[in-house]
Parts: C-alpha cells; structure tokens; sequence
C-alpha cells in the first residue's frame, strides 16, 4: 500500500435514533482501539453542516487517507458523505457507511444487544475500508432526447414540458390515439372542469408540436443501455391506413357495416370494425381492428377501401419496427380499473343496472354513448341511485390500499345527478370520506348540502330480491348503517360501483423490460417514497402519474413535470456519472474459457479472439458481480466489492 | 444462559438491503443476531464468501436478494439459485447442516418478510446450536 492508511470513523447519534438505544460513546471508544484508526468521534448529526465540516477539517488535519460514518442507511447519505470526503480532497470511494441506525438501533429496544450489534457494524465497515480503492467516475455524455411511454394526462404533461424546452420526445402509447383515462371524463372534481375542455387542447397541442414524434398503436418490445444512452425498439402496429395518406375524414367509419364492443364507451355501445376511439383522437386517424374487420377474417367487404378519397386503406400494411435512441425515459402507464364482477355480491355483470364508475362517467360525458343522459338500460331516467366507494380498495380481499380518487368522483357524480336528474336521490355508502386535496372538502361540504344522503357501512349485497310491495323490481342496497348500528335495506333503480384503481395486468412485464421494481400493492416503485418519488433504483428511468400509485389529476401533473424537471437538469447538463465499481478482467489470469461472456446479462464481456482473454466493456457494465463470483481462475475483480473488501467485512461483522 | 448464534446475511443492494432498511424504519423488531452484508447482487456471493463466514465464527449464513425475475440485473439470483444448490450438496458431505445456510427472496417492500425469515433462521439454528468447523458441523 502506498501510504499508511489512516481511517477517521464517525458516530451520528442521529438526535436519539441512534444514541437513545446504542451507546455511541462506548462504539467510539472501542473504534479507537482498531489498528489504522487515527481518530473515532461521535456527534449529534453527521450529515449536519457541523458534522460534515469535521470530516473535512480531520481530513486535512489529520491527515487521514480513509473515512467511515456510522448512521443510517446509505441509501440516505452514501452520496452526502461521498461529497464531504470529495470536497476535502479524498476520492469518495475510500469512504464507507455502517448502518447503525436501520440495522442496529431500530430493530432491538435493547441497548447492550444493539451496542453490540452497531459495534460489529461499525469494526466490519472499518476492516473494509482498510482495502478499499480510490476509483475514477467515468462521465458520459447524455442524447438529449426523452422517451415517453403513455399518452394519459401524465405522459402528455411530461412530453410536453420536455419538448417545450426544445428537446425531443418519443411519445409511445398503445391504444389507437393519447388521452388516456382523462379523454373518457366528463368533469373534473372539485372544480367541476369539463375535462374535454381542458384536456383536448393538450391533445392537440401534442399532435402539433415539432418536437413530439407520436408514436400511437405502438409498444416498446425492447429497452437497452445506460443512463443518457438507453436504446429502445418500438414497434408500430399495423393500423392498415396509411397515415401519410390519411385525411381524417373518417367516411370509412360511417360506411363500415361491421362492429364490435366500445372499448373508450367501457362497452356500453358499439363501435365500428374501422374506428378511432373517440372524437377528438389525436392522431385522427383510424385503425381496422382486425378480429372484427370482415375483410381479416373472410376475404370479403372492402367497404372502406372502396370509400376512401385519398386511397389510405391498406391491407397489405405491416407491423414496423422503429429504434430510438434515447438519454431517459419517463414510464406514465396509468392504471387499470379494478373488474368488480369478482365481488360477486355486488350482481355486476349480473344485473343491468349496476354499473361501474368509469360507465357511469361515459353516460354523464355529452359527447358520450347517451349523449349526457343518465339511463337505464330500459332507457328511462333512474329515480334512486346507490353509489358504492371502495369497491375493490381498502378490502384485505383485492386490494389494501386506498384508491384516493373514488371519494371525490363519487362526490361528483352525486352532484352530476342532482344536477342532471330532477328530484333524484343518491345514496352514499362510505367507509370514510378522504377528501384531502386542495379544495376537496369544500367541494364534500358543498355536496352535503345538495341533499345526498350519506351511509356510513359496507354495503353487504346487492340484491333484487324484494320483500316489501317498495322494493318491487328495484335494486336493493343491504347494508349496515354503522353510525346508527342498524342493518339497511335501500331499494333504487341504479347501482354505481366506485372501483378502484390498480396497476396495469401487464405492469410485471413493464417493469422487467425497463428494469425497475414494483411496490407490493403492484404500482411501480419509486426510489425513494418522498424525497425521489419520481425517480426509480434504474438511473435515468422514472415513473409518474398512476402507474406509481393511484393519484388524482393534480398530483399526475405535478409528478410528470417534476420528471421532466429532472430529465432537462440531465440534459441541460449534458453528462452523467456512470457507475464506477465496475468489473476489471485481469489478462494474465483469464484462461479462455468464455463462462463470463455467457454469464453477463449487460454483453458487456466479449472475447478478444487475438489476445485470447475475455474484456470487460465498462460503460456497459453494472457491476453486479456475476461473472467475478463465477470466475474460475479469479481473473475478475469486481471494483469496490473485492473479495479482499467483502472478507475482511465478514471477519469484522463476526469479531 | 442460551446460546445466541451469529447469523451473516448478505443482502442484494436493491431488493433485499432496502426490506431490511425498511423493516427498521418502520421499527419492526428483528434479531440482532443477524449481521448484514451489503453486495449489489445476490450474485456476486462467492461459496468461498459462504465458507469464510462459516470458518471466522458465523453459525448461520443467509443469503437473500431479488425475488425470480425480479432481479435488478435481470438474473443474477438465478445464478445464485444453481450456486447455493450446488454449495449446499457440499456443505452436506463435509457435515454441515442444511439449515445453516439459507436462500431467500425479499423484496423492497417486503420489511415483514425480511423480519420472519431472520426470525426463523436465528430459531433454527439457536436449535442447532454452536457450529464448530474443527469437527465438520456440530454432528460432525
């Protein structure tokens, strides 16, 4: 070793996280003792300027060439301490953390059993520190472009404010055109917006920007590369219309004599075999839905083909596959509604009129499937309307979580129906009201005072079993009104399901192919659930609007701009840091035998077919350890995670 | 007095580091028997990592990291799957108990497993007692 090595270890009571369970005098006292350490104090609050200004001022000092700080996780600090010791002169990589706080002083009320615990802790990061190298971070230069997957509210936000600031986005979505869950809305609570017009500007807003490339009907197949240099192929499905052809005109919808289910109307009406989903579609431009489309699957019609001015129709049009290269990629997936046809109770699916929230929605949007009019199956006007919140959320049996929009769109709907069906009652049945956004108890005051009557219990069944001459041929709501611990029966002629919100049935596959973990409740997780929530563990991916978690309009908004925040900051940039623990092979060593080059899930191992020895590319390594834990000749060292690093920690946890 | 095991546990930066952060945080109890170790990936533990615990005083090794297909480097754990099957039919010849050495899935959000696996482990090998290297495993 070139200098004698000369390690500081500092203690952070961490006010009494820390200090009120281990005794951090006692540690600093038994630190001093360890061979090489110059110095071991302990301090209220390392990561405070205070604190970070003694490791400096030992640094420079003392002289001291190793550093260790004994607190929280370095999940938290690792990087703040890694900056204290650069800033002094010493390479960040000859620091290291000892997690006494999560892992010592909070899972034990014992003093003497934490003590000793964070004493092992603190002598392990010691020993290894003793070993550890100063390592070069490696900058890289940054494409200034921006992936988008999701055309909803949230994805169109973050494209926007991406492209806004002059740089390029690949807005990716599957369905036919953007718009996303907020297209179907009618109004927006608590303000009562229609959600048409202040969301179809976006949408056009989107379609004409020359930054945006619109890529709709489309899916990411594949993701690849590093923070500021990740590669994606796209593939563009088939509309069978050329879009450079393409007038909009849409006469091909209205001489399609052939339909199927409304997706868009959540099947409430049909739509045709040659569609866009809906009127404002950005692009306008429909696609044929093959499955249903005549001509796909017996030869015969071309009624489209026949119509069409401009000659767009295209039969033969095949699936393209588009790469992209980008420096980040913002994933605004949404969320999926929860299918309450499994609460079979509830009679969705069973009985015509007990819908769902996002059908009642449809049924309430004037350009919807009954133009704005709320209706029976029969076609006449209810007179009594049940609405059931938690539908699926807050119920160990789906989903634990709360959905946070259902209180708040079942308020509305209670004022739509006032507003739109005279004399009306609406029932509520609630486990609680959260009406926790800015606003949204005026709005919940506002609707308590419009005559709607509130049940505080969980409506047990939904029934049209009647027992009384009044429940004839109506639903009836069975429910226990647990204010006035009394068992309900609520005849009316429509039932409301307020469903929950949930993660995509496809968000595993999502998740693997960007590489990026998902929460237990199923939602995208993000790296940290407050002070990096819109940042994910993969560096330079990051999730916003519900595909993190369930969330209203506002927040959706604030997120996707928070992202494209942090996208520009790296692109105004124009590099990033790579990781610098890398794997290095040594050539003296390699034998030839090519079992890390299988091994390597990154390719980033080749073999020199000249020198015969496998190479390691390091902008491409992640610097897992796979390959130097397979090695057979331990020719592979795996940067800041040696074998001589990680024994001398077992030896230190274990003393 | 009863015998209180050391346990070492390496743990996955991504998945496995972050449940045991989060059991603390949220102030779960756990065993202070357990000393953990922090690799980037399940796969980077070496069996000679394994043996070194085993020989410098640990009764008990666990290994933890992503669940299958949720590994952060895509599959890395399945590596360490065929590795520690491959270690374990060794550890058995030489003496040593199976329960001594451990291979579990915990994920970031998953503090409570984190806190019934390391439960169960110290349990299991407080039953086992002490390991003694010098004789090949306790029933050596």
């Amino acid at each position: 070793m070139e200098d004698k090595v000369r390690i500081g270890v500092y203690i952070c009571h961490c006010g009494t996280n820390i200090a009120g369970t281990v005794d951090v005098s006692e540690i600093a006292e038994f630190i001093r003792g360890l061979p090489s350490v110059v110095v071991a104090k302990d301090y209220m609050y390392m990561c405070s300027d205070p604190g970070q200004n003694m490791i400096k001022e030992d640094i420079q000092q003392l002289g001291l060439n190793r550093v260790v700080v004994a607190s929280c996780s370095p999940m938290l600090h690792e990087h703040t301490f890694r900056q204290a010791v650069q800033d002094a002169g010493l390479n960040p990589y000859l620091f290291e953390m000892a997690n006494i706080r999560e892992h010592a002083s909070w899972v034990t009320k014992d003093p003497k059993l934490a003590t000793d615990k964070a004493k092992a802790l603190v002598s392990a990061a010691v020993r290894r520190v003793y070993y550890q190298e100063p390592l070069e971070v490696k900058e890289v230069s940054v494409t200034p472009s921006v992936l988008v997957v999701g055309g909803g509210i949230a994805g169109i936000q973050a494209a926007l404010e991406v492209a806004n600031a002059g740089h390029k986005v690949y807005l990716v979505e599957r369905e036919p055109s953007i718009g996303g869950h907020m297209a179907q809305f009618d109004k927006t609570f608590p303000t009562l917006d229609c959600a048409s017009c202040i969301f179809t500007p976006l949408l056009s807003a989107v379609g004409q920007n020359p930054n945006i490339e619109l890529m709709t009907y489309s899916e990411v197949e594949e993701f690849s590369g590093y923070i500021g240099n990740f590669k994606a192929k796209i593939r563009k499905k088939a509309r069978y219309i050329d879009e450079d052809k393409c007038n909009g005109c849409l006469v091909c919808v209205e001489k399609c004599p052939w339909k199927a289910v409304s997706e868009f109307d959540e099947g409430l009406v049909e739509r045709k075999a040659i569609y866009t989903p809906f009127a404002q579609a950005v692009p306008n431009i429909p696609v044929i839905d093959t499955e249903h489309c005549v001509y796909f699957s017996k030869g015969t019609c071309r009624a489209c083909e026949k119509f069409c001015g401009p000659k767009a129709i295209d039969f033969e049009q095949q699936d393209k596959e588009v790469e992209v290269e980008v420096g980040a990629v913002i994933l605004a997936t949404g969320y999926d509604a929860f299918d309450p046809s499994v609460i079979t109770d509830y009679g969705y699916g069973r009985y015509d009129n007990v819908i769902t929230a996002l059908q009642f929605e449809r049924m309430c949007n004037a350009s919807g499937p009954t133009d704005g009019r709320i209706v029976l199956k029969d076609g006449s006007e209810p007179k009594s309307i049940a609405i059931i919140h938690c539908v699926g959320s807050r119920d160990k049996n789906y989903h634990e979580y709360c959905s946070r929009v259902c209180c708040m769109y079942s308020l509305k709907y209670s004022h739509l129906i006032k507003e739109k069906v005279e004399d009306a009652e609406v029932y509520q049945f609630y486990i609680d009201m959260r009406c926790f956004g800015k606003g949204y108890e005026e709005f919940y005051e506002r609707v308590s005072n419009e005559g709607v009557d509130f049940i505080r219990g969980k409506v047990g069944e939904v029934t049209d079993r009647a027992t009384t001459e009044e429940e004839q041929g109506k639903l009836v709501v069975v429910a226990e009104d647990s204010l006035m611990s009394a068992m309900l029966r609520v005849p009316v002629d429509m039932v409301v399901l307020s469903t929950a919100l949930e993660a995509r049935s496809d968000a595993e596959a999502v998740a693997r192919l960007f590489n990026i973990s998902r929460s237990a409740d199923g939602f995208f997780l993000e790296r940290h659930p407050k002070l990096d929530p819109v940042a994910t563990t993969t560096d330079g991916t990051f999730v916003v609007g519900c595909a993190q978690g369930p969330k209203d309009i506002p927040d959706a908004v604030a997120q996707a701009s928070a992202a494209a925040a942090r996208v520009l900051a790296m692109i105004s940039k124009g590099k990033v840091e790579i990781e610098a623990a890398t794997a290095v092979i040594d050539e003296e060593l390699c034998s030839a035998c090519k079992i890390c080059n299988l091994l390597c899930p990154y390719s980033a191992i080749t073999f020199d077919e000249e020198k015969e020895v496998s190479q390691v590319n390091e902008a491409l390594c992640k610097g897992c350890g796979v390959c130097v834990a397979a090695c057979p000749s331990s020719a592979i060292t795996g940067k800041h995670f040696t074998t001589e690093q990680i024994m001398a920690e077992i030896e230190g946890v274990l003393a | 007095m009863s015998f209180e095991p050391k346990i070492v546990a390496f743990l996955c930066n991504w998945c496995s580091y972050r449940g045991a952060d989060l059991a603390g945080t949220s102030r779960m109890k756990s065993p202070p028997n357990v000393r953990p170790i922090r690799v980037m990936c399940s796969g980077r533990v070496e069996p000679s990592f394994i043996m070194k615990a085993f020989e410098a005083g640990a009764d008990g090794v666990l290994i933890l990291g992503c669940h299958p297909g949720d590994c952060h480097y895509m599959e890395g754990n399945y590596q360490t799957m065929r590795r520690i099957a491959l270690l374990k039919n060794m550890l058995s010849q030489l003496g040593v108990e199976d329960e001594r050495l451990r291979l579990e899935w915990v994920s970031a959000s998953e503090g409570g497993r984190f806190v019934s696996i390391t439960n169960e482990m110290t349990e299991q090998v407080r039953n086992l007692g002490p390991f003694s290297h010098r004789n090949g495993g306790s029933n050596g």
